[in-house]
């Protein structure tokens, strides 16, 4: 591992991390105002975490 | 009618799972020739053994040691090899005395060089290029290797636990016994709340069998990943690139007119946005697979890298703290793993269903 490498990956953690707690926080904000709906939401959120993710590792392959 | 429908794509499931683990088996790990021929030093050697742990191999291994002797033991069972070499060549990977010794089968001599088969002269050389690659012959590998077994076995498991518990249906009235009352709070989960939300009511049972196929195997085999057999199926490439495929045939198989449209002609966007749309749509239906293969594969992969790195601690540290340490984390992470398997079993599912329902929605005009 070189050190753009490194930092490429670093900095795909960050992207990725940023992202899929954003959607943490956002479920949350969701779920307070509306419980009743949590179901649904967290359905959501797993599938918008989980592209984000998918994504990541992609670019986490590439780095 | 159901039954036979999960049978039937189970067995086409571990088909096609089987041709490619080979293939793939055949391609990977050149570029760690070159790791075990440097000193070995202690982490190296950790390196090497987490490397080695993340390969599909040819035996079945539970542990291994040095004697005094310098004779190295192992504790396992070997596995059937299979070869097509100008005719069909069967015979156990014992003959390879892990890796140590030439196996000779009708006049053919064979080697093992890292977890993969050359075939050589009766002294068992290989030859090497400048970049440490092997210049032996490669005969067609298809072994029924490690990966293959735990494959087997599970779908074994899964046919036995489906077919009593759809016979305990039969004998109880629909009253579920045994297995059944495990099962049937997943199966219902996973009918109703991911395939009918997903694909919808009209269509959801043509897809059941496959979503609850897909989602046993892959939570089973992630939970056999955590126990201390060494098992690690789903951190194969080839055995998500099964599984994604299948989902991508079933998508692209199963879809109706709209899908199609959605993808070359997209309604409802001026007709210079359709143009551009088109090839970034249709790249759309490959990248939604490969991304399920990634995804599943690199958590996998992730988990146990990090366990196993965990684990190396305490050859690492050598002192009091080192053991309670790495037991401390490895147990909170292996707890976490639990979730992991079982969250990446049901998202595969989830998006699966998602794909499906996005290939047979109805025209509908509210976009």
């Amino acid at each position: 591992m070189t050190i753009p490498n490194i930092v490429g990956a670093g900095l795909i953690v960050i992207g990725a991390g940023l992202g899929i707690g954003r959607i943490g926080g956002s479920a949350m904000d969701a779920i307070a105002r509306q419980p009743e709906a949590s179901g649904k939401i967290q359905t959501a959120m797993l599938i918008a975490a989980a592209l984000i993710e998918g994504i990541g590792f992609a670019a986490l392959f590439a780095a | 009618m159901h039954r036979i429908n999960l049978v039937k794509i189970l067995t086409l499931l571990l088909l096609t799972v089987t041709i490619s683990v080979n293939a793939q088996h055949n391609s990977q790990n050149e570029k760690k020739a070159e790791n075990s021929h440097s000193k070995k030093d202690l982490k190296s050697e950790i390196k090497e053994y987490i490397n080695h742990h993340l390969l599909d191999s040819h035996d079945f291994n539970l542990f291994s040691w040095t004697t005094d002797e310098g004779e190295h033991k192992y504790f396992g069972a070997p596995l059937p090899v299979i070869l097509w070499d100008g005719g069909l060549k069967v015979f156990l990977s014992s003959k390879f005395h892990h890796g140590e010794a030439v196996a000779e089968v009708n006049g053919n001599y064979y080697k093992l060089y890292h977890n993969k088969i050359y075939k050589t002269d009766a002294k068992g050389t290989i030859s090497l290029d400048e970049h440490q690659h092997p210049l032996n012959e490669k005969p067609l590998d298809f072994s029924i290797t490690k990966n293959i077994t735990f494959i087997f076995l599970v779908g074994l498991l899964m046919f036995l636990m489906f077919s009593r518990m759809a016979k305990s249906y039969k004998k109880n009235n629909l009253i579920p016994k045994g297995i059944g009352r495990l099962l049937e709070p997943i199966v219902l989960y996973i009918r109703d709340d991911i395939a009918i939300p997903n694909i919808g009511e009209k269509k959801y049972k043509k897809y059941m069998s496959y979503l609850l196929t897909v989602f046993f195997f892959v939570w089973i085999i992630n939970l056999l990943g955590l126990t201390p057999l060494g098992v690690n199926v789903t951190n194969n490439i080839a055995v998500t690139l099964s599984l994604a495929l299948v989902t991508y045939f079933l998508t692209t198989f199963t879809a109706n007119k709209n899908y199609w449209k959605h993808v070359f002609w997209m309604p409802g966007v001026p007709w210079p946005m359709k143009i551009i749309l088109a090839p970034i749509e249709l790249l759309g239906t490959f990248i939604k697979p490969f991304s399920l293969m990634i995804r599943l594969y690199a958590n996998i992969t992730a988990g146990h890298i990090v366990l196993m790195s965990i684990i190396g601690l305490m050859f690492i540290f050598k002192n009091w703290i080192g053991s309670p340490l790495s037991f401390g984390l490895a147990f909170a992470l292996s707890l976490l793993e639990l979730l992991v398997a079982a969250l990446q079993a049901y998202i595969f599912t989830m998006l699966s269903a998602l794909y499906f329902g996005m290939a047979v929605e109805e025209h509908h005009d509210d976009h």
